[in-house]
Order: C-alpha cells, then sequence, then structure tokens
C-alpha cells in the first residue's frame, strides 16, 4: 500500500478539526493560540501535499508553506505579548472574562 | 369657446390664497377682503353661467362652457371641465356658500392670513370636483379638499378638534382609497378617463379583471362616506361640531353633497346596470339613515351636534331619491342637495351666531332667546320650518318631489316601502327642530343672556341672502328643477325612466 | 252686480292678505312700527277679500253647475309623472267657504284691535293673522292636491306661530309645539295618501280625480286607502279621536285666534277636504263608514270631557272637537252639503262663543270659571251673544244650529242608527255643558276673577269688540235659515232632491221634537245645578265620580301620549337605545375597529404620530424601529469569540452542505 494524496488530505483535515476544536472549547487563551498553530500546520500539510501529487515540477505549495510557517510565527508572537498584556492587566487569561468590549 | 369661464371660477379662489399667504404685511381688514373679492367673482361668474345656461331639451346629457386640454397623454389623462345641468346648480351653490363663508369669518382673528389662504383652497377643490370630467383630476380634487380642511378644523376648531380633524381625514382617506382602486380599474377596463365617454360606453362586454359590482362597490365606498350613508357617518357629526362655523357651512353645504353628486354622475351614470342589481339594498339604507339619523338627532344636546346628525337624516332622502332611479325622484335629489345646502347653511350659520353671542352650545342651557335676540329667533326658526320641510320653503320642494318620484318610480320594486318608511323622517324633523327651537327661543327669559347681543347688520344680510333663496326655491321650484332635468334626463334614461 | 268676476280678481281674494302679510313684515315693523297701521292694513286686505269672496258667490250662482274655471300656469313641472299647476278650482264648496273664512277672519281681526291692544308683538299678530287667512283661502281655492297639502301645512305653521304667540310662557311653547306634531302625524297620511293618487292615476288635479273615481277607474283597495290616508290627514286637523288631544291644549293662544282657526276655519279644513274628496269616500264603502263612525265617536267622547271642565275656552275646544265630530258624521251619512252646511253655521256661532269668552277673560283676568259669575250685569252685550250662540249651538229652534244639526240626526238615523243614538246623548250633553258655561259665567255673583286682575270691577267690553259679536250673533241666528227650503244644500249639491219641510212645517215632525226635547232637558239641568242650585254639583260628582275622574283626566290620552309614547317608550327608550348604538357600537365598535384599529393602527401608524407631533413622529418612528429591532438582535451579540468562530462554521457547514447535496 503507497501513500496517496488522500492519505495526506485526511491527516490535515484530522489536524485542522482538532485544532478548530481546540480553538472553539478552550478557554485559555494559551491553548487557543497553539490549537489555531495547529490549524495552520494542517493547512500547510495540505499545501505540500497538494503540490507534491498535483504539479510535482514546481514547488509552489512549499513556498506558500514557508511564507505561512513564517506569518504562523510573527502571529503567535504578536499573540503570545497581546495575552501577556491582558494577563498583567486582568491576571487571567480566561476567555469568557475578557469581556470589556462588549457592550 | 372663448374664455375658460370655469377654470377662472375654480382657480381664482385659489390666487387669492396665493395673494394672501404670499403678498407680506397685509392688515387681516386687507386679507378679508381680498378673500371677499376672489369669492365674490366666482360667484358672479357662475351665476352669469346659471343664466347662460342653456335649458332646452335638445341640450339634455350635453355638457357645456367644456375645457379641454391634454395633461398626461401618457395614460390619456386629460385637462377636462365642463358642466351640465346636474352639476351647475352645486357650482353656484359652492361659489355662494364660499362667498358666505367668508362673510361668516368677519370676525376671525386668529391666525387670519392661513386662515382665509385655507378657506379659499377649499373652495377651489370642491369646486373643481363638481367639474372635473377626468376621473384623475376628479380624485385630485377629490383629495385635496382633505388638507385645508384638516388645518381648518384642527386649528380653528372647538372641543375635540384634533380628534375631529384625524378622524375626518381617515375616514376621507379611506374611501378615498377604495375610491382610487375603483378608477384604476375602471381605467384599466376601458383605458380613457373621461367620465362622459365611459357613460356612454357599455361595460358589461368589456373583460374585466374583477366584476363590474366591485369596481361599483369600490367607488361607491367612497361617495358612501362623504354623504354619509349609515354605518360610514361618525366622522360627520365630530367634524361639524368641531370645526368653525364658516366650516361647518362648507362642510354641510357642499362638501357632504360631493358623495351625491358622485353617486349620481358615476355610481348611475356608468353602472346602470349594477345600480338597479343593488338600489334595494341602498333604499334601504336611505331608509334607515332618514330614521335612524332622525332618532338619534333627537337624543342630542348640543345646538350644532343636533344640526349634524339632521344632515345624516336628510342625506337619507338623497339617497333615497338617487336610488329610486326614477327622472324625478333623482330631480329630487338634486333639489334637496341644494336645499340642504342653503338650509343646513344657514342652520350652521345662526347657530354660529347663537354660540359666539351667549357663549353657550348646550342647548339644556340656553332658552327663552327670542326676547333678547329676535331677528336671530326669526332667522333660525325661518331654516328651522326649512329643515323640518314646511311648504314655500325649498326643504318642501325638495322632499315631496323625492317622495312624489320615488314612490311613482316603477324602476325598483318595492320602493314605496322604503318611501313610506321614509315618511316617517319628516315627522321626526318637525319634532326635533321644535324642540330645539322652544328649547333656545321660547319659555321663560333667561336673566344672564340679558347682556347678549342680537344679529348685527353683516349677520343679517347674509342670513337674508339664505332666507331669500331658500324661498326663491321654495316658491319657484322651476328655476333649478328645469336645470336639474337637462342633467339627469339621459341618466335617467338608462332605466327607461 | 251682473257681471262675472274677473279671474285676476279671483287671484286678489289670495293675494290681498298674503301682500298685507309682506307689507306689515318687511315695511311697517321695522320701518314705521306703527302698530295701529298693521291692524288697519290687514284689516283692509281682508275686507277686500271678503267683498271679492261675495262677488264670486254672486257669479257661482248664475254660473253654469256653479262653477267658474280659472286658468293656471306650470308650477313644478319634472317629467310626465309631476306635472303640478297652480289653479284655482272655484265651485259652491269653495265659494261657501270663502264667505266663511273671510266673514269670521274679519270680525276676528276687527275684534283684535280691542283684544289685543298694547301687546308688545302687535305687528306680528296682524302679520300672522293676514298669513294664516291667505293661507286658508289658498287652501280653500286651489285645484290640486299637492298644492292644498302646501297650503294645509302653511295653515299648520300659522297656527304653531300663533298658539306660541306668547312664546315666553312654557305652557304656549309646549301647546305649539305638541299641535303641531299631532297633526303632522295626520298629515303623514295625507301625504302618503297623495304618493299613492299620484303614483296610481298619474295627477293630483282634483277634479280629474273626481272624474277618476266617478268613472269607476280608480276604484278598489287603492281608492279605499287613498281615502283613509286623506282622512287620516283630516283626522289630525279636525282634531278627531284619536288625533284630538292638541286642540285643548291650543287655547294658550291669544283667544280671537282661537276663534279663528281653532273654532271657524283651520279646524273645519279637515272637513272640507273630506268634503273636497267625497267622491273618492263616495265610492269606497268602508272609507265612509270609517268618516261616519270617527266623527260620531268623536262627537260623544269629546263633550265627555267638555261637562267637566272648570277652563272656559276648554269646554268650548272639547265642543268644538265634538261639532267638528258632527260634521264628520254628517259628511259620512249624509254627504257634503249636510256637512258642509253645519260647518258653516258653526264657524259662526263658535267664533262667537270664542269671541264672548275672550270678552270675558278680557273682563275678569282670567279663563276660570271658579272665579267669574254674575256677569250678566256688568256685560250685558257679551252675555246677550254669548247667550244666542250658545242656544244655537245647543240645537233650539229656530236658531242656525237646529237646522243644520236637525239634517245630520236626519240622514243617520236612517243610515247608522247606533251613531244616531250617540248623537242624540251628544245633542243632550252639548246644551248641558253650554249651559253650565252660561250660569257659571254669568249667572250668580260675582267671584272676584284673577287675583293679578288689575281692575278690580268688571266691566263691559269695548265697542270694537262687541261690534263684530253683534254681527256674528245676528249670523248665529239665521245662518240656517238659508237652508229651510234646500236653496243651500242644492247649491252645493245640484242633484239634492231631499224634501225640506221649511221655517214651521219642520216641526210638524217627531225628530226634531225629541232633539228640542233633549236639549231643553240639558238646559234645564245645568239650570237646576248651577243656577237654581236644586241639586249640588258636589253631591252629582260624587254619585258619578268614576266617570268624572276619567272625563277630567281626559281618558289619559295626554298621559299617554305624551308620557308613555313620546317621552318613555320613544325618547327614553328607542331613540336613546339608537343614539347608544350609534355612539358604542357603530362610532367606537365598528367604525372603532376597523377603520381606527386596522386602518389607523397599522396603516396609518406613521399618521396618527403626525397627529401629535408633525413631521417628528415619522423621524422618531425610523427611530424606534431600529432601536426595537437592536434589542431583539442584541441577544446574539455576546462578545464571546469563540460563540462567534461557531457561527462561522456552523455557517460554512451549512454552505458546504448545501452545496454538496443541491449542486
Amino acid at each position: 500500500m503507497s501513500l496517496g494524496l488522500e492519505h495526506y488530505l485526511v491527516l490535515s483535515a484530522a489536524l485542522f478539526s482538532i485544532g478548530l476544536y481546540g480553538a472553539l472549547t478552550k478557554r485559555s487563551a494559551v491553548v487557543i493560540l497553539m490549537s489555531i498553530e495547529l490549524m495552520l500546520n494542517a493547512a500547510n500539510i495540505a499545501l505540500v501535499a497538494f503540490s507534491r501529487y498535483i504539479v510535482p515540477a514546481l514547488l509552489t505549495g512549499q513556498v506558500f508553506t514557508i511564507f505561512s510557517i513564517v506569518v504562523a510565527a510573527a502571529e503567535a508572537t504578536v499573540g503570545l505579548a497581546i495575552i501577556m498584556a491582558i494577563y498583567r492587566s486582568r491576571e487571567t487569561i480566561d476567555t469568557t472574562k475578557i469581556d470589556l468590549m462588549k457592550w | 369657446m372663448s374664455f375658460n369661464y370655469l377654470s377662472t371660477i375654480i382657480f381664482l379662489p385659489v390666487a387669492g390664497a396665493i395673494i394672501i399667504a404670499l403678498v407680506p404685511r397685509l392688515s387681516s381688514r386687507q386679507i378679508k377682503y381680498i378673500a371677499a373679492l376672489f369669492t365674490l367673482i366666482p360667484l358672479a361668474i357662475s351665476l352669469g353661467l346659471f343664466a347662460a345656461f342653456d335649458r332646452s331639451a335638445a341640450m339634455a346629457g350635453q355638457m357645456q362652457f367644456e375645457e379641454f386640454a391634454s395633461w398626461i397623454p401618457l395614460i390619456n389623462a386629460n385637462y377636462h371641465l365642463g358642466v351640465d345641468g346636474l352639476s351647475l346648480p352645486l357650482v353656484v351653490l359652492m361659489s355662494l356658500l364660499g362667498f358666505l363663508a367668508v362673510l361668516l369669518s368677519w370676525k376671525m382673528n386668529l391666525r387670519v392670513r392661513e386662515y382665509f389662504a385655507w378657506l379659499l383652497l377649499l373652495e377651489t377643490s370642491i369646486l373643481g370636483v363638481f367639474t372635473s370630467l377626468d376621473l384623475l383630476l376628479f380624485f385630485i380634487f377629490w383629495e385635496i379638499e382633505i388638507i385645508p380642511m384638516y388645518f381648518l378644523i384642527s386649528i380653528w376648531g372647538a372641543g375635540r378638534k384634533e380628534y375631529s380633524a384625524m378622524k375626518y381625514v381617515l375616514y376621507t382617506l379611506f374611501g378615498g382609497a377604495l375610491m382610487l382602486a375603483g378608477i384604476l380599474s375602471l381605467y384599466f377596463t376601458t383605458g380613457s378617463l373621461n367620465m362622459v365617454e365611459i357613460a356612454q360606453t357599455d361595460l358589461a362586454p368589456l373583460v374585466t379583471s374583477i366584476p363590474l359590482a366591485a369596481i361599483f362597490f369600490l367607488l361607491l365606498a367612497g361617495f358612501a362616506v362623504k354623504l354619509p350613508i349609515i354605518p360610514l357617518h361618525t366622522w360627520l357629526p365630530d367634524a361639524h361640531t368641531d370645526a368653525p362655523t364658516a366650516v361647518s357651512v362648507i362642510l354641510a353645504g357642499t362638501l357632504i353633497k360631493m358623495g351625491g353628486y358622485a353617486m349620481i354622475r358615476i355610481s348611475i351614470g356608468i353602472f346602470p346596470q349594477a345600480a338597479q342589481d343593488y338600489a334595494p339594498l341602498l333604499l334601504g339604507l336611505a331608509a334607515v339613515n332618514v330614521v335612524y339619523g332622525a332618532a338619534v338627532t333627537l337624543k342630542q344636546t348640543d345646538i350644532k351636534r343636533l344640526i349634524a346628525y339632521s344632515s345624516i337624516s336628510h342625506m337619507g332622502f338623497v339617497l333615497l331619491g338617487i336610488f329610486a332611479l326614477g327622472e324625478a325622484s333623482l330631480v329630487g335629489a338634486g333639489l334637496q342637495m341644494f336645499s340642504h345646502g342653503i338650509i343646513t347653511g344657514l342652520l350652521f350659520a345662526v347657530a354660529g351666531i347663537v354660540m359666539h353671542n351667549t357663549g353657550e352650545r348646550d342647548i339644556s342651557k340656553l332658552g327663552g332667546l327670542a326676547r333678547q335676540m329676535p331677528a336671530i329667533a326669526v332667522i333660525f326658526t325661518i331654516a328651522g320650518l326649512g329643515a323640518m320641510g314646511v311648504p314655500t320653503t325649498s326643504g318642501f320642494i325638495a322632499e315631496v318631489t323625492i317622495f312624489l318620484g320615488a314612490f311613482a318610480s316603477n324602476v325598483v320594486s318595492g320602493v314605496q316601502i322604503y318611501t313610506i318608511i321614509s315618511l316617517l323622517g319628516i315627522l321626526l324633523a318637525a319634532a326635533y327642530t321644535l324642540w330645539l327651537l322652544q328649547r333656545v327661543f321660547f319659555g321663560p327669559v333667561l336673566e344672564k343672556f340679558n347682556q347678549v347681543r342680537d344679529a348685527d347688520n353683516l349677520e343679517k344680510i347674509y342670513c337674508a341672502i339664505f332666507i331669500a333663496l331658500i324661498f326663491l326655491v321654495g316658491l319657484y321650484p322651476m328655476i333649478l328643477t328645469d336645470v336639474f332635468r337637462t342633467g339627469i334626463a339621459p341618466i335617467a334614461a338608462l332605466f327607461g325612466g | 252686480m251682473e257681471t262675472v268676476i274677473p279671474n285676476e280678481l279671483v287671484w286678489l281674494i289670495f293675494l290681498l292678505p298674503i301682500l298685507s302679510f309682506a307689507v306689515i313684515a318687511l315695511f311697517v315693523r321695522p320701518f314705521l312700527n306703527n302698530p295701529r297701521l298693521s291692524g288697519y292694513i290687514s284689516i283692509s286686505a281682508i275686507f277686500g277679500s271678503f267683498i271679492l269672496s261675495t262677488w264670486v258667490l254672486i257669479s257661482l250662482l248664475s254660473a253654469p253647475g256653479h262653477e267658474l274655471v280659472i286658468p293656471d300656469f306650470n308650477w313644478l313641472v319634472i317629467d310626465s309623472a309631476i306635472n303640478i299647476h297652480l289653479g284655482l278650482m272655484i265651485d259652491s264648496l269653495t265659494a261657501v267657504m270663502l264667505i266663511v273664512v273671510t266673514l269670521v277672519s274679519l270680525m276676528v281681526q276687527l275684534y283684535s284691535q280691542g283684544y289685543m291692544k298694547g301687546d308688545p308683538g302687535y305687528h306680528r299678530y296682524y302679520a300672522l293673522l293676514s298669513l294664516f287667512t291667505a293661507s286658508m283661502l289658498g287652501l280653500v281655492m286651489v285645484d290640486n292636491l299637492l298644492l292644498m297639502f302646501v297650503f294645509w301645512e302653511m295653515v299648520g305653521l300659522c297656527s304653531y306661530l300663533l298658539i306660541g304667540f306668547w312664546f315666553h310662557r312654557p305652557a304656549a311653547a309646549n301647546a305649539a309645539k305638541k299641535a303641531f306634531i299631532v297633526t303632522r302625524i295626520g298629515d303623514f297620511g295625507f301625504l302618503g295618501a297623495i304618493l299613492l293618487l299620484l303614483s296610481q292615476t298619474g295627477t293630483l288635479d282634483i277634479a280629474q280625480l273626481h272624474s277618476l273615481a266617478l268613472a269607476g277607474v280608480l276604484t278598489g283597495t287603492v281608492l279605499t286607502w287613498a281615502a283613509i290616508g286623506i282622512f287620516l290627514g283630516a283626522i289630525g286637523k279636525s282634531a278627531q279621536f284619536p288625533l284630538h288631544v292638541w286642540l285643548p291644549d291650543a287655547m294658550e293662544g291669544p283667544t280671537p285666534v282661537s276663534a279663528l282657526i281653532h273654532a271657524a276655519t283651520m279646524v273645519a279644513a279637515g272637513v272640507f277636504l273630506v268634503a273636497r274628496m267625497f267622491p273618492l269616500f263616495e265610492h269606497s264603502e268602508v272609507a265612509l263608514l270609517t268618516v261616519a263612525i270617527i266623527g260620531g265617536l268623536t262627537a260623544i267622547f269629546a263633550a265627555t270631557m267638555g261637562l267637566v271642565m272648570t277652563d272656559i275656552k276648554r269646554v268650548l275646544a272639547y265642543s268644538t272637537i265634538s261639532q267638528l265630530g258632527y260634521m264628520m258624521l254628517g259628511l259620512g251619512v249624509g254627504g257634503i252639503a249636510i256637512g258642509i252646511f253645519h260647518l258653516f253655521n258653526h264657524a259662526f256661532f263658535k267664533a262667537l262663543l270664542f269671541l264672548g269668552a275672550g270678552s270675558v277673560s278680557h273682563a275678569t283676568g282670567t279663563f276660570d270659571m271658579r272665579q267669574m259669575g254674575g256677569l250678566r250685569k256688568v256685560m250685558p252685550w257679551t252675555y246677550a251673544t254669548f247667550l244666542i250662540a250658545s242656544l244655537s249651538i245647543a240645537g233650539i229652534w229656530p236658531l242656525a244650529g237646529f237646522w243644520s244639526k236637525d239634517e245630520i240626526l236626519a240622514s243617520s238615523i236612517n243610515n247608522q242608527p247606533i251613531l244616531f243614538y250617540l248623537a242624540m246623548v251628544t245633542v243632550f250633553m252639548t246644551a248641558f255643558y253650554m249651559f253650565r258655561v252660561v250660569f257659571l259665567t254669568f249667572g250668580g255673583q260675582y267671584r272676584g276673577g284673577s287675583p293679578a286682575n288689575h281692575s278690580p270691577r268688571p266691566h263691559e267690553s269695548p265697542s270694537v269688540m262687541i261690534t263684530p259679536m253683534v254681527v256674528l250673533a245676528v249670523l248665529a241666528v239665521g245662518s240656517g235659515w238659508f237652508n229651510v227650503t234646500g236653496g243651500f244644500s242644492r247649491f252645493l249639491e245640484p242633484s239634492e232632491t231631499h224634501v225640506f219641510q221649511g221655517f214651521f212645517g219642520i216641526l210638524a215632525h217627531p225628530l226634531p221634537w225629541v232633539s228640542l226635547i233633549l236639549a231643553g232637558a240639558g238646559i234645564l239641568l245645568a239650570y237646576a245645578i248651577y243656577s237654581a242650585r236644586w241639586l249640588s254639583a258636589e253631591r252629582i260628582g260624587r254619585l258619578f265620580e268614576p266617570f268624572y275622574v276619567v272625563f277630567s283626566n281626559k281618558y289619559w290620552f295626554d298621559e299617554l301620549y305624551e308620557n308613555i309614547i313620546a317621552r318613555i317608550v320613544l325618547l327614553k327608550g328607542l331613540f336613546a337605545g339608537i343614539k347608544l348604538f350609534d355612539s358604542r357600537f357603530i362610532d367606537r365598535g365598528i367604525n372603532a375597529f376597523f377603520i381606527e384599529n386596522l386602518v389607523v393602527r397599522r396603516f396609518f401608524s406613521g399618521l396618527k404620530s403626525f397627529d401629535n407631533r408633525g413631521i417628528d413622529g415619522a423621524v422618531n418612528g425610523v427611530a424606534d424601529t431600529t432601536v426595537a429591532t437592536g434589542r431583539v438582535l442584541r441577544i446574539a451579540q455576546t462578545g464571546q469569540l469563540q460563540l462567534y468562530g461557531m457561527f462561522i462554521i456552523l455557517g460554512i457547514l451549512a454552505i458546504s452542505l448545501a452545496l454538496i447535496f443541491f449542486s
């Protein structure tokens, strides 16, 4: 049995779903951030897999993935910084309690 | 046709209204003179037209003094005016009451400029209704009248004036909406808005989206609110009671006649078959109007409200005359509209003077005024005699013509029964009129009214005009019946009458 | 005067009093304000009419068929159905009525100069008398029913205005209103008959209707109903049972007015109407029988109430009703000539009685007989004339009343025996109540008059009042002699075949003796009770107490009509119910629901705010709507990012599923 595109896509979908679940249900802002990273990486897997199997001669997918990793790293940095700031002012990173912006 | 007499009659008042509204620094005296002038000229012209009107039988059904101009070619709407024997007396009546209303308002000193502007606009719109021969034009004049009426009642009125004004507007709009639906259906059926043309068309073979009877009732609903037919009448006592005197005069004198006029011209003239089919229903309503209106009148305690309810009873006679569908009964209906206009006009005018001079409108608190205001007592008595249909007044001629015409009409079976029931109306009319006269003018003289002033010269003059007309028509009815006949004969001919 | 009267002058009979009315009302009253002048104008006008009426009578005596043809002109022509001409019908009936009306009116107007002297309404009084006379003349002269109805109503109107002449007295104002409304109930029938006749025959011309009835074209139920309708009008005007209630109250008017309108002329108009339309009645047995029965019943019914009244004018009023009943009976059983002959005689003696009552009250300031008495000595002229009139109405030979009453009795004995006996009882009662008045008023001692009277001593009235009374007294004696040999009857009914016995010949028959004895008995009883006092009035009153209660309460008809029917059933019951229905059900109910709720609240809610705050309302309306929407949608905005995310995901899922399933 050889690995096909489907297997990578199933892996990607599974990872995305786990990430999505975590992002929607967890209360800790850090865990939500990690879950979002997971979803991004699921997308990266899918990109690389499509690139490898559909257009093997080109490296389009891999290039996009590198961009994505860079953006995700920057995003995680900013996100963690915001979380740190919130934690400093409110002593919690429970998202359900961070509702100052709500009317 | 060299000179547009009808347009002149219609638009002079509104021209006066514009002058009054826009020219700055007019004193209230000047405003009154302008208003009088701009209503006197239409009166003079309409009297001239009345004299010049061709009464010969050959002219029966022909519009006279017609004016025609293309207006909205896309929908075949035209600026089309004309009068026949049916509308001319009503035009004369309106221009007369318009002029007298200005005289009646001579003592008005609240927001004079606006008041006279609205009053003149009101005259224009009612005159427009009576002269329009194009349905769209007719409808526009019909609806315009609501605006001045609303302001006149709600600003210069008395009592629950805002309520009454609103109620009037709502009822009229409600009727107007149904009427517009009727006019549109008629337009889409015939492709024409010309009343004369439609009346000559046989509508039955034309394919219609809705049955002819439905169109008939849509239009009738609009007219029924105005006349008014029970149970659509309750705006009338409120509006009449709370309106200022001059407006009550116009309201009772001509405005509700729009309903009767439109019924003859449109409901019967255009839908003879439907009119004949549903005549028993409407005759029944007429008898109810007469008796029910009179019964409610007997229980009123407010002078103006009493007169207002008596109008409902009297309009029942008009309805009876119209839907008896005989030539004589239709002529009688026309006569009754004219006669009620002057009689009830006078009643409201003189009731207004009584209320103004005594500061009291509750009948039970008045009494014995014949000693303190003898001239008013005589005038009120004459008007009352007219209202109860005593011979030599126009009221008698009108009512008796309706009765004779309706009873002898063989178009609708069973009309005799409705006529006999309606005869009770004149009995009840005698009861409430005499009761009113007795309570207000007769009996012991009351101390508290010792300082009350009698009518002044201006009031005597305009009352004298009313009285002269009441007796003129009462003694020599042919002056009107000849004119009405030329307009009504072709309509009555639709029923083989 | 051999020449026939010119047509224009016939019109003038009616126009002269009209002219007098117009001159007084429009010129003398406002500009000259000279009361005596008003009186003179009115009297000259009526005098002119009287002269012309006499000329008409003389012309008619020689005219073929006792009829004058006067050309007419159009008045109200609408279509073939309604074609009313203004024309005159001058025949013997008209001529008799013209004489009666102008003569009595002339006498009353002369008398009024004294009676009404100094009254603030003097102008109005004479203006109205002129108008009334003109209307009454018009009523008897016109040639078609509609115009007759016009004048019929006009006399009713004048009666209203004259009864209410002293309008500041509530009783007068009430009586005037009552008279008008009650007679209008009768007019309802008259107008109905006019409608019926016009729709069935196409004409209202009296002569044409006569010929249609005679030719048998107008027949059957239509004829009967028309005749009954006409008779209903006559019942109202002539105060016959059951519409008699207005006449006694009408005595609130000035006494000369009662003499003219409520004794001699207007109330007789009902009798005249039936006579005028007699061919219609003749061809309907039912109608003719109705006339006779109502007449006979009214005669005795009114007489019973006349027995117990204490107000002299009220006794006379009931007597008038009773005598009008006689006239109707005469018409019903005998025909035009008999009924009209009694009308003719009655007009003079009853007018005289009223003028006498006026003269008496002028002296004593009251109409209450209990405060009079003993006036025979101080008022000899009044007493003499009153006595003559009383003898005449009681039917004593050879005075006027005897002749016409005898004819009525003679024809009813053959046709309607029951009514004959009732009429005989009435003869007795008439004599009794009239002489009760005579003895109470003129006999015995003076009982002081009205407490409010200015002059303590009664005095004879001035000659301006006495002279007309003397003239009428002459007629009360002699007016019956016109028919002693049947001249009057043949003038009215040329086909009359009845045999007349002559002045003394009539006494050779038993019937006149029976009625004379009854009348004599009545007079004797009155003498016994009220003059000689052989019998005590109180004791007799107690003896017949139930009758006394019923009579003096007028059989409770006033209570029935005014309190029960008018006030309770109609005003408090039916009309109040309708008014309540109107305000509660129609105004607040149907209209409020359909129009105000559906139209206003739903469709015109913006307009409703317009009512209160003008345009502001509409703007606020928009804002309010937005706020309300926000309140609902706000629930979804939790501020929970994860919830939003979930919605996004759910949305994506939904879209994806939709794409999978539907593409």
